[in-house]
């Protein structure tokens, strides 16, 4: 890590000296312990989860907090099938969605981040500044006139509502991700393309977006985790069972079976999460620094 | 001046009457650009915004046009509406103990982090992975599984011999599972701390233990000062967030707020007087007066930071 490396230059006298190195020791071996227990009781409830789901359905709840290893896929099955309509369904739609919102979300944003971070045209800080705005508005405020909006379209009960807007660039986290990214490109690079006589949408294309790739895939891997998990959109617009996502179908799940069948529930738990799960082992890194560069919530 | 004037003449003679057709050419691209996102904030954003304000005025069921009442939803809501205040009550105490409990921890690993600490990626990254599954479905029904009456944190008291209460379904613990919950989210606040810490200058610390300042002074003293920006920005957004809570509570409650209303956030009162009683009118009205919260805890935010919060210049 890049920030160690001024400490280990730094040697003040009182380093120096055996006493305060080893309550330096100390200190190091007590803050270590400290985290190892809370790593352990942070992951604890998600380790449980997972061994759960492994267990015969009556071995549950008798193994205590320590649950025993065992490999019994049966709560899969049983949970996979456990309603009317099957999970592949679920996960197919769940997919679907996901994979238009990454794409909405890649063009559209990019696009209004290249045109506020480069472009000249009138009221553009003032546009930027609503575009701000928007970033602290609770979706409440906006949600039952949306609703008229999309019913008056015919578009309840379809996967519109929760896509279109995607493509209308309503997500203004990462207009303004792209936008602070886009910034910091040389801007000597689209100048001397435009002295080639390349437009506004060759620079996009050709320039912008190829040097992006680092920030367009932090965009499209938390479109991808949030649209997955989002429960409110589809808890609103999607009634038929058959246009269930994974998070309705799971909650389906706990309202009708899951008082009985718990082997089922923690199963279809666990693989709903395996897909944000896998994204965050590829992608660690681009995720903490998504987060670290613009403080997004998650 | 002469000069200049004397080229620019020429020149707007040439295109005299393409004045409009030059500026198109300037402004055209950077409009083309944002028109998605002008359609977006027109129609899904401010359009919705202003209709709202407008629904919180009537009485509106989706399926007649909208009866205007003038401030009857407005009145309803303070005068005479005992879930409202409920909600209130709940959401206020969520926000007041899941905020600084989940920026407390967040600040506390971070700065134990911070020490060039061995194994910080992987530190790093187990703190942050429930903070990234945290809002899901899944999690909650996980919640409601270690808090129900048989549930894991009842099995590992029992080991004490102490027989814990349905932790859920008991109205004087139930909402503060879900501030656990949120307190087990402070994986994303701490990043934002980590890289604040970052940015403190190393030679401040080196020049403070010179003069034997302790590490405790240090913290007081350095540290904190210097990391109030992030604090704050922390602060708001973390706020925020807990205002607009949603799923955890629908999943834990059964989308009721049950058991007596002690889990019933704002958003979920609002959700039920929308989509299950059709209440759009009153609906919209609560909407805007969450805003309203909002808005008003920022601007309060903004005014009483320069209090508080340090900025280098």
């Amino acid at each position: 890590m890049t920030i160690d490396a001024p400490k280990l230059t730094v040697v003040t006298g009182a380093e120096n000296d055996p006493a305060a190195r080893l309550r330096k020791r100390i200190f190091s071996v007590l803050a270590h312990m400290v985290l190892i227990a809370a790593s352990i009781l942070m992951l604890y409830p998600l380790l449980w989860l997972l061994a759960a789901s492994f267990k015969p359905e009556n071995e549950i709840f008798m193994s205590g907090i320590w649950p025993s290893l065992s490999w019994d896929i049966e709560s899969y099955f049983r949970g996979w099938n456990a309603m009317r309509v099957s999970f592949s369904v679920f996960f197919m739609n769940s997919f679907v969605i996901a994979f238009l919102c990454v794409v909405g979300n890649l063009i559209a944003c990019s696009m209004a981040a290249y045109a506020f971070a480069r472009l000249q045209f009138k009221g553009r800080n003032v546009w930027f500044a609503l575009m701000l705005m928007t970033l602290m508005l609770p979706g409440q405020v906006t949600l039952i006139p949306q609703y008229v909006l999309f019913r008056d379209l015919g578009w309840v009960n379809t996967i519109l509502p929760l896509v279109v807007p995607k493509f209308l660039a309503v997500d203004a986290f990462f207009v303004f991700l792209m936008v602070q990214f886009f910034r910091g490109i040389p801007r000597e690079l689209d100048e001397a393309a435009m002295m080639d006589g390349a437009g506004a949408w060759r620079i996009y294309w050709k320039i912008m977006l190829p040097l992006s790739v680092p920030v367009l895939v932090t965009a499209a891997i938390f479109t991808f985790i949030w649209t997955w998990d989002d429960f409110f959109g589809p808890l609103i617009y999607l009634n038929r069972m058959q246009d269930y996502t994974v998070m309705l179908g799971l909650r389906t799940f706990v309202d009708s079976t899951g008082e009985s069948d718990f082997g089922g529930l923690f199963a279809m738990s666990v693989l709903s999460i395996v897909p944000i799960f896998v994204f965050f082992l590829l992608f660690q890194r681009l995720l903490i620094e998504g987060i670290a560069t613009t403080g997004m919530k998650r | 001046m002469t000069v200049h004037a004397a080229e620019a003449a020429p020149q707007d003679a040439a295109s005299g009457t393409s004045k409009w057709s030059r500026a198109w050419q300037n402004h055209a691209p950077g409009y083309l650009f944002l028109l998605p996102w002008f359609i977006g904030f027109f129609g899904l954003t401010l359009g919705p915004i202003i209709s709202s304000f407008y629904l919180s005025f009537t009485d509106f069921d989706l399926l007649t046009s909208p009866d205007w009442v003038g401030l009857a939803n407005y009145q309803r809501m303070f005068t005479n509406d005992r879930s409202f205040a409920q909600s209130m009550q709940v959401t206020f105490t969520f926000v007041l103990f899941s905020v600084p409990l989940k920026l407390a921890f967040a600040l506390a690993i971070a700065i134990l982090l911070n020490r060039g600490m061995k194994g910080l990626p992987l530190y790093r990254a187990m703190f942050y992975l429930p903070s990234l599954l945290g809002a899901s479905v899944a999690i909650a029904i996980l919640w409601r599984q270690i808090f129900a009456g048989d549930g894991l944190v009842n099995q590992f008291l029992a080991n004490f011999g102490i027989i814990g209460p349905s932790w859920i379904s008991n109205p004087k613990f139930s909402l503060w599972t879900l501030i656990i919950l949120s307190v087990w989210q402070f994986g994303s606040p701490m990043i934002i701390f980590l890289a604040g810490l970052r940015q403190i200058p190393q030679d401040m610390y080196e020049a403070a233990s010179l003069d034997g300042a302790s590490k405790w002074r240090q913290f007081w003293k350095i540290t904190l000062p210097l990391l109030t920006p992030v604090v704050f920005f922390n602060a708001i957004i973390q706020t925020i967030e807990a205002f607009k809570s949603f799923t955890p509570a629908f999943i834990i409650s059964n989308g009721t707020g049950s058991p007596i209303n002690s889990t019933l956030f704002y958003t979920l009162y609002l959700y039920n007087e929308a989509f299950s009683y059709f209440r759009m009118g009153y609906a919209s009205a609560l909407a805007w007066f969450l805003l309203l919260l909002i808005a008003c805890f920022t601007a309060f935010s903004f005014l009483t930071s320069k209090y508080w919060v340090h900025y280098d210049d």
